[in-house]
C-alpha cells in the first residue's frame, strides 16, 4: 500500500507543481488574452460597465502597448462610450480576433466590437452593426523607394504577403495578376517584418491597417501605402443582434465626425500623407434596422 | 458534403504532408546518423557539439523551428532554396524550408534512436574489433551502424510516425497541406466540422497505421536476436 | 558502450583529435558570425529591437502572462492526461474483450491524429459554438489531453506487460483476485518504472503548447507575437521566446534523467521502461576515455 501511494504521490507531484505555478495567475486580470475572465463581467451589458472587443496586434488601430491600449478602433471606442455614459474605467476591452467576433457578440462576452469589422449581409444575419465609421479598401505596402508597384496589376512575378485564409490575397491572382505568388503567413506582423527585410514585395489588406504598420515608431520611412484602393469594407461597430443602444452609437459616430475629432483620431493613426478614399470617407451612417 | 469535398483538393494535401515527411526522413536520418556518430566519438569537441545539438532542439518547439527557418532563415538571412523564376517560387521555397525545419527537429530523435540501438550492441564486438586493429571509423562503419541500424528499428520507426504528424506544423512556415486545408474548410462550414474531422483524421490513421504495422513487423524481422 | 568503442588515443590520435577539434570550433563559429552578421546586416541587432526586453512593461504584459499561459495550459493538461491514460491503460489490460477492444481503439485512433489537427478541430468546434469562454485554452487542453493521455494509456499497458510474470503469480497465490494483483502489486510498479518518460511527457506537452500559437491561445508564442508586433522585433520577440522554452524544459528533462536514475532500483527486474513514441529518453552514455 505505501507503494501505491508513494507511486502516485510522485506521479502527481510534477504535475501539481506546474498547476500551482499556473494557478496563481487565475488572480491578476490576465492582459493577454482573457476572454475567459471577462466573460463573467460582461454581459450585463451597460449596468456598471461596458465589455468592448477590439484587436490586440494591429498598430494604429487596436494595439496591445504595455497594459495601455492604443489605436483608432481604440479611440472611437471610447469615444463612444463616453457619449454613451461611460467614464474611462469603466471600460474594460478584451481581445476579438476576427474568426470569434460574432460568437463573443452572440454568447454576451462582449458588449460592442470595434476591430477593423466589415458591414457584410452574411455577419448581419447573426449581429448587428451600428456606423460605419470608417470606409476601408483594399491596397498594398510597399517599401517606401518602390517606384514599381503602383497597383494590384503591378504585381506579375511579385512576392505578395497576406495572412493565410483571407480572401484578399486571392482576389489579387484571380483578378489582376495571374501569376503572383502568394505567401500565406500567420500574421500581418509577420508579413510586414518579411517586407522589411526585402524578402517580400508588398504585404495587402485594408489601407488602414497597413497605414497603421506604416506609421509605427520603428519602421517610420521604410514603407509606404500605394494609395490604388481595390475594394470597399465598411467598418461598423458589432453589437448583439437584439440591442438598445444601435441609435446612440450612430449618434455618437455622427457627432464624432461633425466635430473633427474623427479627423483628428485619424491623423493621429496614420502616417503623414495618408488619405484614405475621400469620396467614401467620412462616411454616413447607415439607419438601424 | 460532397460539394465540399469536391471543392477542396484533400488528397492533394496529404499527398504534400507524404511528401514532406519522405523528404525530411532522408535528411533527418543522414543527419541523425552524424550526429549519433559524433556523439560516441573520441574527439571530445564533437562529443559535446553534438549532445549540445540535441538538448538544445529537443526542448524547442517545433513550431519555433519552422518559424526559424521561414522567418529567419528565408525572412532575414534571405536563404532562398528555390529559383526565383520556377512559376512557383514561394510554394517551392516554403516546401524545402520546412523540410530543413523537420529535418533540423528530427535528427536529434533520428540521433537518439540510433544511440538506444548503439546499446544494444554487446560491447564484445567493439571490443573484438579493436582487438583485430579497427580503428574508431572502421569500427563504425563495419561493426557498429550495421547492427545498431537493426537495433534501432522500432525507435526509428516512432521517430517517423511522429515525423508524418509533425510535418502538420509546416504551416507555420506558408505549406498548404492537410491542416490547413481541414482549417480552410471548417471556418467555410463549421456547421460540418465532425464530418470534415473524421475524414481528415481518418486519413492520418491511414498513414500511421501501415508505417507503425511494417516497422514493428521490421523490427521483429532484422532485430539481432541476442 | 563508447568508451569500448575506441583505443585510448595515442600520441598521434591525440592530435588528430586535437585538429578536429579546431575544425569543429571554427565551423561552429564560422555558422554564428555568419547569422549574427545577416542578422546585423538587417538591422535585427539595434538596440532599438532589444531594448523592450529590459523594460518592466514586456515582461509584466506580454514575457510572464504567456508564461502563466503555457504552463497553466500543460499543468491541466498533464492531470488530465494522466486520469485519461490510467483509465484507458486499465481498460487495454481488462478482462472484459469489449472493454479492451473499445480502449485499445481510442487510444490508437488519438495516438494516429496529429496534435494539431485535433487542436484545430476542437478550437473550430469551442469557437463556432460558443459553448466555452476561451475556445483556444479548451481546445489546446483537450487536444492535448487526447494526445497525451493515449501515449500514457500505451506506457501504463507496456508498464504492467514488462514487470516480471512472477509478480502476477505471486499476487494470485497469496490470493489476490486478478484485478486486486493489478491494482496492488502490478499498477503501483509499472507507475513508479513510468516515471521517467511521464516526465519527459511533460516536456512533451509543455512543448506542444507552443502549437496553440497557431490557433491563437494566449501562450508564451503567442504574447511573444504580440510584444514583437507592438515593438516592431518579431524576430528577437521569438529568440527571447525560444531561450525561455529550453531554460524551462531542459530543467525538466534534466530531473527526468536524475528521477530515471533513482527508481531504477525500485521495481521487481529493475526495468525501467520506455515510452513508445519519439520524445524517447535513452540514459546518458558512460563516456570515460
Amino acid at each position: 500500500m505505501r507503494r501505491t501511494r508513494t507511486a502516485i504521490a510522485l506521479s502527481l507531484a510534477a504535475a501539481l507543481t506546474l498547476a500551482a505555478c499556473g494557478g496563481g495567475g487565475d488572480d491578476e486580470p490576465a492582459e493577454g488574452g482573457g476572454a475567459e475572465e471577462t466573460s463573467a463581467a460582461g454581459g450585463d451589458g451597460g449596468g456598471e460597465g461596458v465589455t468592448i472587443g477590439i484587436k490586440f496586434d494591429q498598430p494604429g488601430l487596436g494595439l496591445q502597448e504595455g497594459a495601455e491600449y492604443t489605436g483608432f478602433d481604440v479611440d472611437v471606442a471610447r469615444y463612444v462610450a463616453d457619449k454613451l455614459g461611460y467614464s474611462e474605467d469603466q471600460i474594460e476591452f478584451v481581445e476579438s480576433i476576427s474568426s470569434q467576433r460574432e460568437t463573443l457578440l452572440e454568447n454576451g462576452s462582449v458588449d460592442m466590437i470595434f476591430a477593423t469589422y466589415s458591414i457584410t449581409d452574411a455577419r448581419k444575419e447573426r449581429v448587428a452593426f451600428a456606423g460605419p465609421y470608417f470606409v476601408a479598401g483594399q491596397d498594398l505596402l510597399v517599401a517606401a523607394d518602390d517606384e514599381e508597384i503602383t497597383g494590384p496589376e503591378a504585381l506579375s512575378g511579385k512576392v505578395l504577403c497576406s495572412v493565410e485564409g483571407s480572401t484578399s490575397a486571392e482576389r489579387i491572382r484571380d483578378e489582376y495578376a495571374e501569376d503572383v505568388e502568394l505567401y500565406p503567413a500567420q500574421t500581418y506582423s509577420e508579413c510586414v517584418e518579411l517586407l522589411s527585410a526585402g524578402t517580400v514585395d508588398a504585404v495587402t489588406t485594408d489601407d488602414i491597417i497597413l497605414a497603421g504598420f506604416a506609421a509605427q515608431d520603428q519602421y517610420e520611412g521604410q514603407f509606404k501605402v500605394v494609395g490604388n484602393t481595390f475594394s470597399e469594407e465598411n467598418y461598423g461597430v458589432g453589437l448583439p443582434k437584439e440591442n438598445d443602444v444601435c441609435e446612440d452609437v450612430n449618434a455618437a459616430i455622427t457627432e464624432m465626425i461633425e466635430d473633427g475629432t474623427w479627423e483628428e483620431l485619424l491623423a493621429e493613426h496614420t502616417p503623414e500623407g495618408f488619405t484614405p478614399d475621400a469620396s467614401l470617407n467620412p462616411p454616413e451612417v447607415d439607419g438601424c434596422a | 458534403m460532397g460539394e465540399l469535398l469536391g471543392s477542396y483538393d484533400i488528397l492533394g494535401a496529404f499527398l504534400v504532408n507524404v511528401r514532406l515527411t519522405l523528404w525530411s526522413a532522408l535528411f533527418a536520418f543522414v543527419l541523425g546518423t552524424v550526429l549519433a556518430v559524433m556523439r560516441v566519438s573520441p574527439a571530445p569537441s564533437l562529443r559535446w557539439a553534438g549532445a549540445a545539438y540535441v538538448n538544445t532542439v529537443r526542448n524547442i518547439p517545433l513550431t519555433l523551428i519552422i518559424l526559424a527557418a521561414s522567418l529567419g532563415l528565408w525572412g532575414q538571412l534571405g536563404v532562398e532554396l528555390a529559383g526565383r523564376d520556377s512559376g512557383d517560387f514561394i510554394a517551392t521555397n516554403s516546401f524545402r524550408l520546412a523540410v530543413l525545419g523537420l529535418s533540423v527537429y528530427t535528427a536529434a530523435f533520428v540521433c537518439e534512436a540510433l544511440r538506444s540501438g548503439v546499446n544494444t550492441v554487446p560491447a564484445g564486438q567493439a571490443e573484438a574489433a579493436r582487438a583485430i586493429g579497427l580503428g574508431f571509423g572502421a569500427t563504425m562503419r563495419l561493426i557498429i551502424l550495421p547492427q545498431a541500424f537493426r537495433g534501432a528499428i522500432a525507435p526509428l520507426g516512432n521517430t517517423l510516425i511522429a515525423l508524418a504528424k509533425n510535418t502538420t506544423v509546416a504551416q507555420a512556415a506558408g505549406v498548404v497541406q492537410a491542416a490547413s486545408v481541414m482549417n480552410t474548410m471548417m471556418e467555410f462550414r463549421p456547421d460540418l466540422a465532425v464530418a470534415i474531422f473524421l475524414i481528415i483524421a481518418l486519413g492520418w490513421v491511414a498513414i500511421v497505421l501501415p508505417t507503425g504495422l511494417v516497422t514493428t513487423h521490421l523490427s521483429r524481422r532484422l532485430g539481432v536476436a541476442r | 558502450m563508447s568508451s569500448v568503442i575506441f583505443d585510448a588515443p595515442g600520441p598521434r590520435g591525440r592530435r588528430r583529435i586535437m585538429a578536429v577539434n579546431v575544425v569543429g570550433v571554427l565551423v561552429v563559429l564560422g555558422v554564428l558570425a555568419w547569422v549574427v552578421w545577416g542578422l546585423a546586416r538587417q538591422g535585427q541587432l539595434t538596440a532599438t529591437k532589444w531594448e523592450p526586453f529590459a523594460t518592466a512593461s514586456a515582461w509584466e504584459n506580454y514575457l510572464l502572462p504567456g508564461l502563466v499561459a503555457t504552463l497553466k495550459a500543460a499543468a491541466i493538461a498533464i492531470v488530465t492526461a494522466n486520469v485519461f491514460g490510467l483509465l484507458f491503460g486499465l481498460g487495454r489490460l481488462s478482462e472484459h474483450a469489449a472493454l479492451r477492444w473499445v480502449s485499445g481503439a481510442v487510444v490508437e485512433f488519438f495516438r494516429a491524429v496529429p496534435v494539431l489537427i485535433m487542436m484545430l478541430f476542437f478550437y473550430n468546434v469551442f469557437a463556432f459554438s460558443g459553448a466555452v469562454g476561451d475556445p483556444a485554452f479548451y481546445g489546446v487542453v483537450v487536444a492535448l489531453t487526447l494526445y497525451n493521455g493515449s501515449v500514457i494509456a500505451e506506457l501504463v499497458r507496456s508498464g504492467v506487460h514488462n514487470l516480471p510474470r512472477g509478480q502476477r503469480e505471486a499476487g494470485l497465490a497469496i490470493g489476490l483476485t486478478p484485478a486486486a494483483s493489478l491494482r496492488l502489486v502490478e499498477l503501483p510498479q509499472a507507475l513508479i518504472a513510468m516515471m521517467p518518460s511521464m516526465i519527459s511527457q511533460l516536456v512533451v506537452i509543455l512543448k506542444d503548447t507552443g502549437l496553440g500559437y497557431l490557433i491563437n491561445y494566449a501562450e508564451l508564442l503567442r504574447q511573444a507575437r504580440l510584444l514583437g508586433s507592438s515593438n516592431a522585433n518579431l524576430l528577437p520577440a521569438l529568440i527571447v521566446a525560444a531561450v525561455l522554452f529550453i531554460a524551462i524544459n531542459y530543467t525538466l528533462t534534466t530531473v527526468a534523467e536524475r528521477v530515471a536514475r533513482r527508481l531504477d532500483n525500485r521495481v521487481a527486474g529493475g526495468a525501467t521502461i520506455q515510452e513508445p513514441s519519439i520524445e524517447m529518453e535513452t540514459p546518458m552514455p558512460r563516456s570515460r576515455t
